[in-house]
């Protein structure tokens, strides 16, 4: 791609996981900002509240995410103007695969989770590449760390395989506080070999009750 | 043979240097039921009149929500009410996508104001028949704004527009002095006090009103109707008791209802 | 494709009436240029990778107790040649806002063409609100991010600094949109050399005195390993009371250690 030299794009590192249980949605990223080997701030946060049971998280190109997480707020407000109410994660998630994919021959170099509560409150997670090709899984891992995290993830919470018939739920049996651990111990896990994450973790819940945020100092070598 | 010659298009002047189709305009608004709105120096309070068309029919909204930090009542034609609130909301959203900060309502009010004035000077376009008050919040405090057909803005205490306002202005006028301190409990129960006053005797009830209010730490909201049934029985027995007896203070002036017949001398640009 | 050299001064301008630039490949263009005025034209759209001429070196930005504290050299570098000696790269913007550059000066100078005019029609409405840093800042993004969504880019790593409303606010984009706070920043080289000794030094309630010793000492780190570096600083701050750009001044330099007058004497393998 010699039109679009490699100055278009900045990887600027950073992870973002979610986990989706029977009623709540964890969703966690580290707040490192890099690019090559330095560190650009150690406090820059990678989520985005976009709806009361709503939350993206992503990593990737600093500039292109924080433009994606503006232009989906800014398409919500318009939604809740037109429509009374505020949108579902499932309609977020198709508005995202839908802005993603509009870029497709120009793409935003974002790699997003979505988490958040379906219509049913039960917790559900969208994961996506960044052109924007999606899939509701039960759980999750983008970004510089998900190599690390998502096997682990795999080991620890084996969802049913997405073969069976009749179609299984995909959420995990883990209470929140167990999969809110989960989450501190892979983040601590990937900060370890993975250069681009570290700092410190965001962790957002979301449950009947509302959006929980929580922080976890991570190490900072 | 008393036909007006100077009132087929917005583009042409009377002699007298009037636009007779901005004025029809400014009388749309006469027509539509009341709005009223006031503010203090921190919270600023929207209210108006709930008319169906028919006993079948529901009412049309006349109460919109333009950001967390302004939202409109209107009176005239629904239509261009609703057009006009699609325009502020885009307006508040591009700025606070740019600048992410709030638009200061002044700077909304002279935007509307401003789309407005193009239809007065266009010979294939049609002035909005619709008054919006503009109510918001920014830095330097709450602001109660009323934009006009004609593309004249002005800024107020407390305002009403729409039809048998005039009852309605006289009771603020006898208050506003006040206002600026006011909390919001008693601007709410002031903005009631007003709109009972265009209803000429007909009983408020929650379903024939709508209240919004925004304020410091407090988003522009619509406020719900049981909790504005509870203002209005609060109102009922404090009058009832004779502490202030608000409703008898204000009969309806001559001009309140149509003032259709024969326009004066001057021309009445200024509202 | 990239740096395609291109001359067609007929076809700019004048071409079916149009103040426009065409652009063709060159191996295209014998043939567009032929047709002209005959068959239908084929336009050829070519991107062109800029390189940056005259250049900044670093930037350095702090937040101390009553604000912010800001620093760079006044060189223009042409490649590895010093040009100019005096290139003022910090300057205000507003009331509220002082901004520096590294990169391209003549895109910098391009940005405060922007700025100045966003500036003057805030200035404009003169009522009572302004733009402060942060809103300043997202509106810098905006422009960077775009013109790189157009091929385009501003060739700068831009350094933001304010005071408003009793909030600090320390914030950078740099070319391709990349934009982030913190309370201390640096462009270029010094986000190599000047960002870990403020990592280790920076405290919040840092008076001016300290802020300019800590940022001093970055200078100097600066100048003696930065090549593109000269002995002529500018250092400004901002705070609530307003703005000061102080005027050019040199640090003490101490160039008599021994590794300074022969680098290579006593390393193995030389003699």
């Amino acid at each position: 791609m010699a039109l679009r030299g490699d100055w278009m794009y900045e990887n600027n590192g950073g992870t973002c996981v979610a986990i989706a249980g029977i009623d709540y949605c964890v969703v966690a990223a580290d707040t490192r900002l890099s690019v090559g080997y330095s560190i650009l701030t150690r406090d820059h946060s990678k989520i985005c509240s976009l709806a009361d049971k709503c939350v993206l998280a992503s990593s990737g190109f600093q500039g292109d995410i924080r433009a994606l997480h503006k232009h989906l707020s800014a398409r919500h407000l318009l939604y809740q103007h037109q429509h009374n109410k505020q949108m579902s994660c499932p309609a977020m998630g198709q508005l995202l695969s839908n802005t993603l994919y509009y870029k497709r021959f120009f793409p935003y170099y974002a790699f997003n989770v979505l988490g958040g509560l379906d219509n049913e409150g039960k917790g559900c997670v969208y994961t996506y590449d960044a052109v924007g090709s999606y899939e509701r899984v039960g759980y999750s891992a983008q970004g510089s760390g998900s190599t690390l995290i998502m096997p682990v993830l795999d080991n620890q919470l084996k969802s049913p395989s997405p073969l069976l018939l009749p179609a299984r739920d995909a959420v995990t049996p883990l209470s929140e506080t167990e999969a809110v651990d989960l989450v501190k111990d892979v983040f601590a896990s990937a900060t370890e070999r993975d250069i681009y994450t570290g700092d410190k973790l965001e962790i957002v819940v979301i449950n009947a009750s509302g959006i929980k945020r929580e922080y976890l100092e991570l190490r900072k070598d | 043979m008393f036909r007006n010659q100077y009132d087929t298009d917005v583009t042409t002047w009377s002699p007298a240097g009037r636009l007779f189709q901005v004025e029809y305009a400014m009388e749309a608004v006469k027509q539509g039921s009341a709005a009223v709105g006031l503010r203090s120096s921190s919270h600023a309070v929207l209210a108006a009149v709930n008319k169906a068309a028919s006993e079948l029919a529901s009412h049309q909204r006349k109460v919109f929500r333009a950001d967390d930090h302004v939202g409109v009542a209107i009176a005239g034609l629904t239509a261009d009410g609703r057009v006009l609130s699609r325009f502020l909301r885009n307006e508040c959203i591009n700025h606070s996508f740019v600048y992410e900060s709030p638009l200061p309502v002044g700077r909304l009010v002279v935007q509307l104001a401003d789309k407005a004035q193009v239809c007065t000077q266009r010979s294939w376009k049609r002035p909005y028949g619709v008054g919006l008050l503009v109510a918001g919040l920014d830095e330097s405090g709450a602001h109660l704004y009323y934009n006009c057909p004609s593309g004249n803005y002005f800024e107020y205490q407390a305002f009403a527009i729409g039809s048998r306002s005039q009852a309605a202005k006289t009771f603020l006028e006898r208050r506003y002095e006040a206002y600026d301190g006011y909390t919001r409990e008693e601007l709410i129960k002031d903005a009631l006090f007003a709109i009972k006053e265009t209803l000429q005797g007909e009983k408020l009830t929650s379903q024939l009103c709508t209240v919004a209010i925004v304020g410091v730490g407090e988003a522009f909201h619509v406020i719900d109707q049981k909790t504005i049934q509870e203002y209005i029985d609060a109102m009922e027995v404090s009058s009832e008791g004779g502490a202030e007896e608000e409703t008898a203070a204000a009969p309806p002036s001559g001009e309140a209802q149509e003032g259709g017949d024969g326009p004066a001398e001057p021309a009445p640009m200024d509202i | 494709m990239q740096n395609v050299e291109i001359s067609i001064p007929t076809l700019n301008g004048w071409l079916l009436g149009y103040p426009v630039t065409y652009l063709f490949s060159n191996e295209k263009l014998k043939k567009a240029t032929g047709v002209v005025s005959m068959q239908s034209l084929h336009i050829y759209k070519i991107y062109v990778t800029r390189y940056p001429y005259v250049t900044g070196t670093s930037v350095i930005a702090m937040k101390y107790k009553d604000g912010v504290i800001m620093a760079s050299d006044t060189a223009g570098s042409y490649g590895s040649t010093l040009r100019y000696k005096s290139v003022e790269r910090i300057k205000t913007v507003g009331d509220h806002t002082i901004i520096g550059a590294s990169g391209e000066i003549s895109d910098f100078q391009e940005i405060m063409r922007y700025l100045d005019e966003l500036i003057l029609y805030d200035k404009m409405w003169d009522d009572g609100n302004s733009l402060g840093p942060k809103e300043v800042h997202n509106y810098l993004n905006r422009i960077m991010y775009n013109r790189r969504n157009k091929f385009n880019p501003l060739y700068n790593s831009l350094v933001l600094g304010g005071v408003k409303n009793g909030q600090k606010y320390l914030g950078t984009v740099n070319m391709i949109g990349t934009h982030y706070e913190d309370d201390h920043l640096a462009t270029g080289f010094g986000n190599h050399l000047a960002r870990p000794i403020l990592r280790s030094e920076w405290r919040e309630d840092l008076t001016f005195e300290e802020a300019v010793k800590l940022i001093e000492k970055c200078l100097l780190v600066l100048l003696y390993r930065d090549r593109s570096s000269i002995n002529k600083f500018q250092i400004a701050k901002i705070t609530a009371e307003g703005t000061t750009i102080h005027p050019p001044y040199s640090l003490r330099t101490y160039w008599g250690f021994s590794h300074f007058q022969n680098p290579s004497k006593g390393a193995a393998g030389t003699w």
